[in-house]
């Protein structure tokens, strides 16, 4: 049995008269690592203040361990916060803002020193205690703020777009080196990002987010390959949204054809969101297409190119490998199993 | 060479209206009225001691009050939204915008023994109390006239402090009274020396405030130069020589004072 250590009931938060939360409800399992994902004002930042005690609520309830902690001031839960701005104390050199803390919590001297040297271990920043904070750069101050947190050894770790302000290369090592922390310690993490991929990276559990409401709660891989509904199809990953009417189970009509497909449980002539990822695309020649369309244009993207494929009235986004020539006519053909099914939104 | 023209101005105002003037400061406190050198106007001032260690005290009073004041009042302006945060400058601006005589004056009609204030009393039978004429009454009039100079220093130093570095303060275990002492002073400490410097230093040479709610009891070493150079007791060369002194003091606790600084302001 999963062990809830966090669980959010009917949350709703109001700023200036606008919902934020639209009454939504989290459990958060204890020792995942727990991404909430969403577009900037989705909520997801103010999920995470509820969490760590920095924002109330209009109406709802928080609970630690099945204990109400609804009205408990920040400085007495037990979760701690890495911040976005990082938010180290200025004042403070390296080691007193790791030991801030451990000092309020009075603790021996000795204890402190040890528990500081370890978590600067953990983070590799050993040999930096003396330093003033304004001799980091960006990564490092990361890795203070994430230590000043890990220090205190709380039961849940809330980050909040901590690595938004890192370049790329920094922020993939930076992400591994989170999960392994995770995976070491033991702990919660809740961690809030708008990076789909960061969020696919490292999460057991991944929340997606939108207008205030929770859209799916699953694995990275649920989250991908099932999406609930066209936003999260649109956010998490490329997909192609284009309309389709459910002829019957197990057949689908769209962009002038018709397809076998794999999901059921759909009205007959139900209006639907079909949605079909980049990469799930062939492209053929075409005669042997089911759809026919023009090449409208190229990008060279790394690993594989990128074309805009114009064809019955949508611009298909293919993802390949090998690349037509601008203008050129091709035929596209997409598997059963690539075609997901949705119910369009707002029904 | 061109930015160093731009300082011309300036530095012809300091020569004409500093430099000069200090000179003959000095000029006159080592002089004696026939013009030959002297030290008898500095020895002189043994007799006026008193009154010095008075002033000093009063402005060393009146300086803690302000700030224990002028602390939690700049730090809840800085707190607030954007828009309430001009307005309350405002309020604590305003009473600069009046007469400094006149806002002396207002304190007198307010405490004065058939005052505002003892005749409110007077309603409920209590009173009338001694609240003017009295070391008090002069310390409030310094505290009153000079607090501005201690809130704006300190809201523009704690406006400056991340909501971020406090809500981080609080996560890591710190209840209000710990951010107060471990966040907002230290991260405060330049508008902390700033407010003490412009509130002690008009404090202890301030003058007419001492003879308006002091009863001419209190008289502060400011009241005895005036009278050197504008009263019955004209002599501009002793008044030089306790300008000079004061001047010496206030720069020996200022330097003491930012040795010390840094261990004093965190309290």
């Amino acid at each position: 049995m999963e062990n809830i250590i966090i669980s959010l009931k009917d949350a709703i938060v109001d700023f200036d008269g606008e919902q934020i939360l639209k009454k939504i409800n989290l459990d958060i399992v204890d020792k995942q690592f727990v991404t909430l994902l969403g577009p900037s004002g989705c909520g997801k930042t103010t999920t995470l203040r509820i969490i760590g005690g920095f924002q109330q609520m209009k109406s709802g309830s928080l609970f630690f361990n099945n204990k109400d902690i609804t009205k408990l001031p920040p400085h007495k839960r037990q979760v701690n916060t890495v911040f976005q701005k990082y938010a180290l104390f200025p004042h403070l050199n390296i080691y007193d803002n790791i030991a801030f803390g451990l000092k309020l919590k009075k603790l021996k001297d000795k204890e402190i020193k040890t528990r500081v040297q370890e978590t600067l271990e953990l983070v590799n920043l050993i040999g930096f205690e003396k330093r003033s904070i304004h001799s980091l750069s960006g990564g490092q101050q990361q890795r203070v703020a994430i230590a000043r947190a890990l220090v205190n050894r709380p039961k849940v770790l809330l980050l909040d777009e901590p690595l938004g302000a890192l370049d790329l290369k920094l922020r993939k090592e930076m992400q591994i080196e989170l999960k392994n922390i995770q995976q070491e310690l033991e702990i919660t993490f809740v961690y809030v990002t708008h990076d789909q991929e960061e969020a696919l990276t490292m999460s057991d559990t991944v929340v997606v987010m939108n207008d205030g409401i929770i859209q799916q709660i699953g694995t990275p891989v649920d989250i991908y390959n099932e999406p609930k509904n066209a936003f999260v199809a649109d956010f998490i990953g490329d997909s192609n949204i284009i309309d389709g009417i459910m002829r019957k189970d197990f057949l689908v009509d769209f962009a002038g054809n018709s397809f076998t497909c794999v999901d059921s449980g759909f009205e007959n002539d139900e209006l639907v969101d079909v949605v079909i990822r980049p990469e799930d695309i062939k492209i053929v020649p075409q005669i042997q297409g089911a759809i026919t369309g023009i090449v409208e244009s190229v990008i060279f993207k790394g690993v594989h190119y990128e074309m805009i494929v114009e064809a019955s009235g949508y611009k298909w986004k293919v993802q390949s490998t090998l690349h037509e020539d601008v203008g050129s006519i091709v035929g596209m053909n997409i598997e059963p199993m690539d075609i997901h099914i949705m119910h369009k939104m707002g029904n | 060479m061109k930015t160093k023209i731009l300082a011309v101005p300036y530095i012809i105002w300091m020569i004409i209206f500093t430099i000069i003037p200090l000179g003959l400061v000095i000029f006159f406190a080592f002089t004696t009225q026939s013009g030959k050198f002297t030290f008898s106007n500095i020895v002189a001032m043994n007799d006026y001691l008193d009154v010095l260690f008075r002033s000093i005290e009063f402005s060393v009073i009146a300086t803690v009050i302000c700030l224990l004041l002028g602390l939690p009042v700049a730090y809840l302006i800085s707190r607030l939204a954007r828009g309430k945060q001009g307005t309350m400058l405002m309020i604590v601006i305003i009473p600069m915008w009046i007469n400094f005589l006149l806002r002396t004056y207002a304190w007198m009609t307010l405490l004065e023994e058939n005052g505002i204030i003892n005749r409110f009393f007077g309603l409920f039978h209590l009173g009338p109390f001694n609240l003017i004429n009295n070391s008090g009454a002069v310390i409030l009039g310094m505290i009153y006239n000079y607090i501005p100079f201690m809130i704006l220093p300190l809201y523009s130093v704690m406006t400056k402090i991340d909501e971020n570095v406090i809500e981080a303060a609080q996560d890591l275990g710190c209840s209000g009274f710990h951010i107060m002492t471990k966040i907002i002073l230290p991260l405060s400490k330049q508008g902390i020396s700033t407010g003490i410097i412009t509130v002690f230093v008009p404090s202890v040479s301030t003058f007419i405030i001492s003879r308006m709610l002091g009863g001419g009891t209190n008289d502060l070493i400011g009241d005895i130069i005036e009278s050197q150079f504008l009263g019955n007791s004209y002599n501009p060369h002793l008044g030089s020589a306790m300008s000079l002194v004061l001047m010496v003091i206030v720069l020996l606790i200022m330097s003491l004072f930012n040795q010390f600084g840094s261990e004093e302001a965190v309290i």
